[in-house]
């Protein structure tokens, strides 16, 4: 085990502030179980899940409520125990509508888990990867994508490198950081059993040069550890969290165009995901919380949750000390990459790693102007596309075009629109113009 | 020999030459073209609408002279182009009914409630796509313009945050229903007068907390209209435009003031608008 100084780093990006002193002091704490949780049946990448309760039906806490549904779906818990108030559907934080289970909680003790396997080194790799997809253990960086599929690569792609993902580059968010901190133990044996099972030689623990105390943490945390392992310093830069980033920073290899990780022998996990693995294969737990940076300067105490997956915002906020002043702007997830949402009576699920609460004096409307062509955005794209001229192509609904010079690329980071001197919605355009393609497709596949 | 006789000389000859490659060309090369599509061409309104399907009016006129395809394809033009075109190529024309489109959503800024401010790209579908659109309700008019400025007859305003088609202009080719993202745009008989503006499938209570003038699915509007012209789709009253609907106690019977009516009978709505 060392500690290596990233020789690499990915081309373009931002630096913005951080603001991370809000929350980053601000030690996990359990959020009361709240009277009413809106389970959402799709809290990860792929076909949600299907409820496999009625309505009426008494759930105790970890039961199956939402079984995996198609390869790419994951199956969703209930997090407490308590009595199926509705089935109905709910808008989730990016406005898409999903079905989901109301539960209202009876704060019965009664658990419903997988038995424990503390000793997991015997056991079989398959056995291990589809233990965690029953446990619904999905991608907890942001995209959700169901961690039994990461953990079951074809036989054809070797996976060489694990890569522990601790970076948290979003702004303003630190629940990860707080994860690294003060569950650095847990996540080194997830780690462990993650290069377990995907037969890996290096594991390589991410984490930007701003959180020197994670860093530490982590160091010690994996000290013990046999083999190819070390912690990875990387350079303070946005999107330095984002998956294909990332790889190259860590390992200087490129993830090719339209391909994944695997492509060049690399699964990339956020370490909450790391949490959950280890909570599912040692206690038998599922995934039905998460923690959550509650933060901003509109709430009164900046706070990191653990919360049951199905908390409406509303209730988040009234534990942090409610709504400092008045909130202009609430965001669910962080600014860059996160969704303005007009309302707190939207749940969070196994991907929400933050609330933003920002008042009038962090806010500003601007009037987007015409293109200047000045480029900055195309040195600032970390994909290395031209966000200028894709947003021209869409604006004028030319979305062939768009997609010839590979819209569908574009991560929505935001590095775009941040250094944008003509203040154009250029992350806004790409959304529409990638909706666009999806609807294309999907009608085509219709007939 | 003067500049000016050279070049007087080559300009003429390369003319000459060309004439000659065009005659040969025009003789040996030429497509021969049904003379008729060019006549149909002019017999159709030119608005280049695209409602029948067709890339505008001289692809629709080919298909219509080669193809034999239906001649009852153009809205704008309507029965009596319809009937021209017929006794031209003489063939059997059927009566076109004339249509317009129709925002079934009746929920301005007045009445309907908008849960955020959103700054955004002015587009219904970017709107939609934030957080499902800054309108309380979520079945609602946008009220961004998507349609109108899809519309090639400028036949859609957008009044206080909501999509209003005149009738006179719509000539029923049908963009707007595609580019609506909530889909609440229909194309109907323009003859039907009584129109039931909303689209919330939502319960009484919930359309009652964002917007003033939505369906509460009271079943209210079932018992007076005529025989089964209006029927219920869950808590949706919607008119079924294939019966004819005149009776205009209807709309004064409706408790959530969304069924209108365009007819002389409403001067409540003609002196609004």
């Amino acid at each position: 085990m060392n500690t290596i100084r990233s020789p690499y780093t990915f081309r373009g990006g931002i630096h913005p502030a951080y603001n991370k002193e809000l929350a980053a002091g601000a030690a996990i704490r359990e959020l009361p179980m709240p009277a009413r949780l809106v389970v959402p049946m799709s809290q990860h990448l792929g076909a949600p899940a299907k409820p496999v309760v009625k309505v009426g039906d008494t759930v105790k806490s970890g039961q199956l409520i939402g079984e995996q549904n198609g390869f790419i779906s994951a199956a969703v818990h209930a997090p407490a125990g308590g009595k199926v108030a509705a089935i109905e559907n709910t808008v989730s934080a990016s406005g898409r509508a999903c079905l989901a289970v109301v539960i209202e909680t009876d704060g019965s003790a009664e658990r419903q888990t997988m038995p424990a396997l503390k000793a997991w080194r015997g056991v079989d790799r398959k056995e291990l990867a589809a233990r965690i997809g029953e446990a619904g253990v999905v991608g907890m960086g942001g995209a959700g994508f169901p961690t039994r599929v990461k953990l079951s690569p074809p036989s054809d792609k070797p996976i060489d490198t694990v890569i522990l993902n601790g970076a948290e580059c979003e702004p303003y968010l630190t629940a990860d950081h707080r994860m690294m901190i003060e569950r650095a133990g847990e996540i080194s044996v997830g780690a462990e059993i993650i290069r377990h099972v995907l037969g890996a030689k290096c594991l390589r623990v991410a984490i930007e040069d701003n959180k020197p105390d994670a860093i530490a943490a982590m160091e010690k945390a994996f000290a013990e550890m046999d083999g190819d392992v070390a912690v990875t310093v990387l350079k303070t830069s946005y999107p330095q969290g984002s998956e294909k980033q990332q790889i190259y920073s860590v390992t200087g290899r490129e993830v090719p165009r339209g391909g994944l990780p695997m492509d060049v022998g690399c699964v990339v996990e956020n370490v909450s995901t790391a949490y959950a693995v280890w909570d599912a294969v040692l206690n038998g737990e599922p995934l039905t919380r998460r923690v959550i940076s509650v933060t901003g300067d509109a709430v009164s105490e900046p706070s990191n949750l653990l919360a049951p997956c199905g908390t409406l915002y509303a209730d988040l906020v009234a534990a942090c000390g409610g709504i400092k002043g008045k909130a202009a702007k609430i965001i669910s997830g962080g600014p860059m990459m996160g969704f303005a949402v007009g309302s707190l009576d939207v749940p969070t699920g196994k991907t929400a790693s933050g609330l933003l609460l920002l008042s009038a004096s962090r806010v500003t409307a601007f009037t987007s102007q015409a293109c200047i062509s000045c480029g900055r955005c195309v040195d600032a794209c970390p994909m290395r596309l031209a966000p200028a001229e894709l947003s021209q192509f869409i604006e004028a609904d030319d979305i062939e075009g768009a997609e010839g010079i590979a819209l569908m690329d574009c991560i929505e980071c935001g590095s775009c629109a941040f250094v944008c001197p003509a203040r154009r919605p250029l992350v806004h355009h790409m959304r529409r113009g990638k909706a666009a393609v999806m609807a294309k497709r999907a009608a085509a596949k219709r007939g | 020999m003067e500049p000016i006789i050279t070049s007087t000389l080559c300009v003429g000859g390369i003319g000459l030459a060309s004439a000659a490659a065009l005659a040969v060309a025009e003789k040996y090369l030429s497509v021969k073209e049904d003379p008729r599509i060019n006549k149909v061409t002019e017999m159709l309104p030119g608005a280049n609408c695209g409602g029948c399907g067709y890339a505008g009016c001289a692809d629709y006129a080919r298909k219509i002279v080669n193809d034999n395809v239906d001649l009852t394809l153009c809205a704008p033009g309507g029965s009596e182009c319809a009937a021209a075109i017929a006794a031209f190529l003489g063939r059997a024309a059927g009566a076109v009914e004339k249509r317009v489109a129709i925002v079934l959503c009746c929920g301005d800024d007045t009445e309907a409630v908008r849960r955020a401010a959103y700054n955004g790209i002015t587009d219904c579908a970017a709107a939609q796509a934030t957080a499902g659109g800054d309108k309380g309700c979520t079945y609602g008019c946008l009220g961004y313009g998507s349609c109108a400025r899809v519309c090639p007859v400028d036949a859609i305003a957008i009044v206080n945050g909501l999509a209003k088609v005149d009738k006179t202009r719509c000539i029923a080719c049908g963009k707007c229903v595609d580019v609506c993202p909530r889909k609440l745009i229909k194309l109907v008989p323009a003859a039907a007068e009584i129109h039931v503006l909303c689209s919330s499938k939502d319960k009484g209570p919930a359309v009652k907390k964002v917007c003033g003038t939505g369906c509460i699915g009271c079943r209210i509007c079932t018992k007076f209209a005529d025989d089964g012209a209006i029927v219920m789709d869950g808590f949706l009253a919607v008119v079924d435009y294939t019966k004819r609907l005149t009776n205009e106690e209807v709309v004064a019977k409706c408790p959530g003031h969304c069924i209108r009516s365009d007819g002389a009978g409403n001067k409540e709505t003609a002196a609004a608008s």
